[in-house]
């Protein structure tokens, strides 16, 4: 059986790090370090020691220039200490080699802006999709219901057919670069996830079942292999039934919250 | 020469921040505007080439999916009006400091000296607006004069002018400024109004003993050696003010008091905190014995208590009420991230896992004139939300517990309470983790952000009242990020056992930082030549006193010096050698290596003479005047529920990140539709562990007016029952005091501060009392003694109000209790005795009631309930449970029965009651102790057997169909209204 470790990225503004790392563990990777993305700029830790790389949530460089933009700068330009690689090297030969990437929230946003999803060409990272101000022009924190695409091929949400997590953003709103693109990731079933109506289970617009306006319900993205998987809400947030926020009027919730799933497939899909 | 790179967004794309912008103005300002656009502006001031130029403005600073940019030339079409808003110089541009860093790290070109991006927002209006529109725009939503500038151009302008023109609001000074001496040989009247010139907040008692001091021949001598003249240099007399500021030493507590009270003989009080506060934590400490869980208490940064064998739980409250007066945004941000230095500097340092955050407002809907230079309440909460949203949201800290208060005596002063908790390992390295100690050789160390003139004389200006002329200086703008960096830093070299003491740069800056730390080592020699600076210009007084945010003092030993600065630039954290501390009894400056201060230890921080005040308090008189009995309760019912202090606070709690870290196991908001409101959060600190703290707080200023001794108990009690709730044990708790008090010092512009200090005893005696009997420990605290503002002449004085905030222990979340009702046939018990207790009730001010008595806790009644119902939660019996607070049993039924979406039917008669004989004194009545607790029928017998003994009794029913139904003393049906009614009128008040 292959081992797997993961990698969570933390430092300069990402705060999710510690429950994501233990979603891995609790989902049974063999290991899943906590490195600041300074060791790995100084060349302290590799990417390539990994196999399955979660970017957290948060708020990279304080979101300043627009959620993670300034971040997907620093990962396309920052050196590696002792020779000549980018850290975007680095990560295009993680992402080359086969091994699965997941964002949430603010690493979603990241993975967007460093044009890594939607990836409809393997080397096409051009950024064509963005994540922006939600229409409520507010950071919202809330539990949505999530409806997963069956037919997609994304690794992470195989099984799974909804999914109760929270949102916590303020630029959530997916935005692609034209309609047509739209459609496509529809028609290739690369919405692994899209906000929904509890009541039917239907993909929804409406506010604040859909906390941020994205158009079609989308609140997650894939690339066409379906290792590298970004969505908005936060997984690792729903893994015990305590997380969930109507498990004392609910005391037949499992003990274990569907969001470790997620992670379960990762590790499943490694092994 | 400088560039300007605007960003805007696409055509077509819809602005949501814009969109936002333009509802504020018509809410609250009545202005219809058609459309507001947003474009981001980026001066760039450095020596780029066009392509460069060009290349960043395509990326970093622009997204190419919905963004476009344009380099030196204006954007904007399509607009009536523009308004450009930037930041006065010097004022911290964390979006500027950023996009320097991004254009550095693309261009592969490091910004030079000098060299930076700054920024600003523009707003393009469409809309039939008249310039004196655009000017209350600006004025009163978009901008805030004391730290921004701003240009308004009509369309016609813009257009011929080309766009607005570049401005760079770089700080321009030079070099260094002279060290000053200033001599105190001056008669009483001089000495004063040097006070006042220099914001020193010194009385004429301190002024003499300072001028005394500086006449001893002995200090003389060493001052002449060391190359000083016998006057205090500039840098010694701020750096004492400081030191001896109300802020910093908090003289009124420590001061002896000669209180008169009517009837009874004068009493002379030595120290409100030793005698009470400090007395009570001894008490409650010698009684617990060996179930004492304090470690440390009233000595550090923060309190810390035994949280497991491995953790220890580490707590602080803080206000920052001036700075939050006259920029709301900036001030509640640096009060967050500022507090949160706080935990982060006791002991070695621990990670910080939750805030709690409390603010003390004016009704938002205030629509009378306001006094010159007050900001609009509703402008007030709004940037204190938005300020706290961002210090807390991205520092990664959950926001688990708060509240927001509205009286109209919060418009001269808002108070902003804002706290944090951190988990501190037991041990590290073999050392008690809450211990740590600067020793003579080690360096001292600065870490984090750079200093500027920005808040400098923080600490004496928030120990004065609010004026016109407030400096500005003492408003800043906080860095979460910059602060992050370093506090992830310092957890690493924590971690390795890289320095021996940490603390925060604060109020005082380093004078009080290395000043304090040097307590241990018994002195300092600070070198501040290489102090890293935000800009050129500043005296060493200034660089000594800068209350610039985001950086920590440390004292590393020399042989880790070198890891530890290998690590600080690894993480790009600025970290820089500002000397050694000593054992020399000195607190020694020196810059450029010219002598700045010279201060012997003992002077500087035991020198300050105590305060002798005068107290006296009267009882107010007695009458109870209820309002006439409504005749229909149920409006009456929608009225309380629609009122400011009781009504949903969704609306701020879904902009705080309340999950974040993944512990929060009882939210803010609970219930069928997540929305109840919790009486307390229950937050999980370990991921693998199912131990748990609950955070609550109590705050009741209304009783203020009638006795603040009783306002201090109920803030207690409430803290502790709103814990109790959730599920924490009674008997393992520990409190925080957070005085807000009104200018206690009788003078002839105040003539009553001597009972504004009588009503101080007597909450310090409430406070005392309750602490000792429930056996709750106050492990840490602040008081803020001048909350006032002098207008126009006008004082505006905020009730007394005391914050008391809570940490209780659960052994295991599981067991935690939410308010919501959770199924039909469910029992409704109401706990605890409801007494005529109506004075200065959330009832009285609805419904026109006058004097009453007001809320008095009976300690021994209420904390054997406690202890009931910590044994009926923990045995399983209980649904759900929620405390009786501001509209008392009325209130608290309805939320319990729609918060779980079902129905309700009580019985008034049920309740446990003495002398209330109305139906509406009894719903409303705001009596402390009590709770509604629903009850699954096969558990009923078990809660009944384990309540016995105190007063409760079952009232009534959940039902399945929405209605809530009351039925009164007369047993006729006095409410039955449909749910949704009821909750719509809880929701819309401040449905934003």
């Amino acid at each position: 059986m292959a081992k797997v470790k993961a990698l969570v990225i933390s430092g300069n503004g990402t705060n999710c790090e510690r429950e994501t790392a233990f979603a891995c563990r609790a989902a049974g990777a063999d290991a899943a370090d906590i490195v600041p993305v300074w060791d790995l700029v100084a060349g302290e830790a590799r990417l390539s020691d990994y196999n399955l790389l979660c970017l957290a949530g948060g708020f990279l460089d304080g979101d300043d220039l627009g959620a993670a933009r300034a971040c997907a700068n620093r990962y396309r330009h920052a050196r590696i200490a002792g020779g000549d690689k980018r850290l975007w090297d680095e990560l295009l030969e993680f992402i080359d080699a086969g091994k699965l990437v997941i964002g949430i929230c603010n690493g979603f946003q990241l993975m967007v802006k460093l044009g890594i999803l939607p990836r409809l060409e393997p080397g096409d990272n051009r950024q064509t999709v963005t994540l922006t101000f939600n229409d409520s022009g507010r950071f919202d924190n809330r539990w949505v219901e999530l409806t997963c695409d069956r037919e997609s091929p994304c690794i992470f949400t195989r099984g799974i057919e909804s999914l109760e997590v929270p949102v916590r953003h303020g630029e959530g709103k997916f935005i692609a670069r034209d309609s047509a693109l739209l459609d496509e990731l529809s028609r290739r079933h690369l919405i692994p996830v899209r906000y929904c109506d509890p009541q039917t289970g239907e993909p929804t617009q409406e506010y604040p079942l859909n906390p941020n306006g994205s158009p079609n319900g989308t609140a997650g993205l894939c690339d066409p292999t379906g290792r590298l998987f970004g969505l908005m809400p936060h997984p690792e947030c729903n893994t015990h039934r305590t997380h969930h926020p109507r498990w004392t009027p609910r005391p037949d919730l499992p003990e274990e919250g569907l969001g470790l799933k997620l992670f379960r497939n990762a590790v499943e899909f490694l092994r | 020469m400088a560039h300007r790179i605007e960003v805007g967004l696409l055509d077509g794309v819809p602005d949501a921040p814009g969109d936002k912008i333009r509802r504020r103005i018509l809410s609250e300002l009545g202005i219809e505007v058609h459309r507001v656009l947003c474009v981001d502006v980026y001066t760039v001031d450095a020596d780029l080439r066009d392509d460069q130029l060009a290349l960043v403005a395509k990326a970093p600073l622009c997204d190419p999916v919905i963004q476009r940019s344009v380099v030196d030339v204006p954007l904007g079409n399509d607009f009536d009006w523009a308004v450009e808003v930037g930041f006065r110089p010097g004022v911290t541009d964390n979006l500027g400091r950023t996009a320097g860093e991004a254009i550095a790290l693309a261009l592969d070109r490091p910004f030079g000296e000098g060299e930076a991006v700054y920024t600003s927002r523009q707003y393009l209006l469409t809309g039939k607006l008249d310039r004196a529109q655009v000017d209350r725009i600006v004025s009163e939503l978009l901008a805030n004069g004391l730290i921004q500038r701003w240009t308004i151009l009509g369309v016609d302008d813009y257009r011929s002018a080309g766009g607005f023109e570049t401005e760079v609001p770089k700080v321009t000074g030079t070099g260094r400024l002279e060290v000053e001496c200033v001599s105190l040989e001056l008669d009483d009247r001089s000495l004063i109004e040097l006070s006042r010139e220099r914001v020193l907040a010194l009385n004429l008692a301190e002024l003499h003993v300072i001028r005394d001091y500086y006449r001893r021949p002995g200090l003389r001598e060493l001052r002449a050696k060391a190359g000083l003249g016998a006057d205090p240099t500039d840098a010694e007399l701020e750096a004492l003010a400081q030191t001896w500021s109300e802020h910093c030493k908090h003289k009124i507590f420590n001061a002896r008091i000669r209180y008169r009270e009517e009837g009874r003989e004068p009493e002379e009080i030595v120290s409100l905190f030793d005698t009470y506060v400090r007395a009570a934590t001894k008490e409650v400490r010698a009684a617990k014995g060996p179930e004492d869980l304090c470690l440390s208490v009233f000595e550090d940064n923060a309190g810390v208590i035994r949280f497991n064998d491995d953790w220890s739980l580490v707590f602080k409250v803080e206000t920052h009420n001036s700075p939050s007066a006259l920029d709301p945004y900036g001030g509640a941000l640096t009060g967050i991230v500022g507090v949160n230095r706080d935990p982060f500097g006791t002991g070695q340092g621990a990670r910080l896992i939750f805030n709690t955050d409390v603010f003390c407002l004016a009704s938002p809907f205030h629509a009378e004139k306001l006094p010159k230079g007050l900001l609009h309440p509703r402008r007030v909460l709004e940037g204190v939300r938005e300020g706290v949203e961002h210090g807390g949201n991205k520092s990664g800290i959950p926001t688990v517990n708060g509240s927001v208060l509205f009286d109209i005596r919060y418009h001269g002063k808002p108070l902003v309470y804002c706290g944090t908790a951190g988990l501190l390992p037991a041990k590290i390295h073999g050392r008690p983790g809450h211990e740590k100690k600067a020793r003579p050789g080690d360096r001292i160390i600065m870490t984090g952000g750079r200093i500027g003139a920005d808040g400098i004389h923080g600490a004496t200006f928030s120990s004065e009242e609010l004026h016109e002329s407030s400096p500005a200086t003492a408003v800043q703008i906080g860095d979460p990020i910059t602060q992050k960096r370093m506090t992830d830093f310092l957890l690493v070299a924590r971690d390795e056992g890289l320095y021996s003491c940490i603390t925060d740069d604060g109020a005082g800056g380093l004078s009080s930082s290395v000043g304090e730390m040097a307590r241990d080592s018994g002195g300092a020699d600070l070198d501040i030549t290489n102090a890293p600076l935000k800009y050129a210009g500043l005296a060493a007084w200034e660089i000594l006193l800068s209350e610039a945010q985001e950086r920590m003092t440390l004292a590393v030993p020399p042989e880790k010096l070198p890891r530890f600065m290998q690590l600080a630039e690894r993480y790009q954290v600025e970290a820089t050698d500002l000397g050694c501390y000593t054992d020399s009894g000195l607190f020694r400056v020196t810059d450029h290596k010219k002598p700045v201060t010279l201060l012997p230890m003992d002077f500087f921080h035991d020198g300050l003479p105590q305060m002798e005040l005068e107290a006296r308090w009267a009882p107010p008189p007695d009458g109870d005047s209820p309002p006439a009995e409504p005749e229909d309760h149920g409006e009456m019912l929608k009225s309380m529920l629609g009122r400011l202090n009781i009504c949903s606070k969704a609306y701020w709690v879904r902009q705080y990140d309340h999950e974040v870290q993944a512990g929060t196991a009882i939210k803010p908001l609970v219930g069928e539709h997540d929305d109840g409101p919790s009486d307390a959060a229950v937050f999980r600190p370990l991921l693998d562990s199912m131990e748990a703290v609950a955070v609550s707080h109590g705050i009741c200023p209304r009783y203020s007016d009638m006795d603040t001794h009783a306002m201090a108990q109920c803030a207690v009690d409430e803290a502790t029952r709103n814990a109790v709730s959730v599920g924490a044990d009674p008997d393992r708790m520990a409190g925080l005091d957070n005085f807000c008090w009104c200018d206690p010092i009788k003078a002839e512009k105040n003539p009553d501060g001597d009972f504004k200090l009588g009503q101080l005893v007597r909450a310090n005696r409430g406070l005392f009392e309750i602490c000792v009997a429930y056996g709750i420990p106050c492990i840490s605290g602040k008081d803020s003694m001048k909350n006032d503002a002098v207008i126009e002449g006008r004082r505006i004085s905020i009730p007394p109000t005391l914050l008391f905030s809570l940490v209780g222990k659960l052994d295991d979340a599981n067991r935690a209790v939410s308010m919501d009702a959770k199924a039909a046939g469910h029992g409704v018990y109401v706990l605890g005795t409801t007494r005529r207790e109506l004075a200065k009730s959330e009832y009285y001010d609805q419904a026109g009631g006058q004097g009453g008595a007001v809320p008095r806790v009976r300690t021994d009644e209420n904390k054997r309930l406690y202890r009931a119902l910590y044994q009926a939660i923990q045995a399983g019996c209980v649904a759900s449970c929620h405390d009786c607070s501001d509209g008392g049993l009325g209130v608290a039924l309805c939320e319990t029965a729609f918060a779980g979406d079902l129905g309700m039917r009580v019985d008034l008669r049920r309740a446990p009651q003495e002398d209330t004989d109305r139906d509406d004194l009894l719903l409303y009545s705001e009596s402390t102790g009590r709770f509604v607790v629903t009850v699954p029928p096969d558990k009923a017998k078990a809660f009944e057997k384990l309540l016995s003994g105190t007063a409760f009794s079952r009232a009534g029913e959940i039902t399945g169909e929405k209605i809530f139904q009351i039925n009164g003393l007369s047993g006729e049906t006095i409410i039955d209204e449909p749910l949704a009614d009821l909750k719509e009128a809880w929701l819309k008040t401040l449905d934003f």
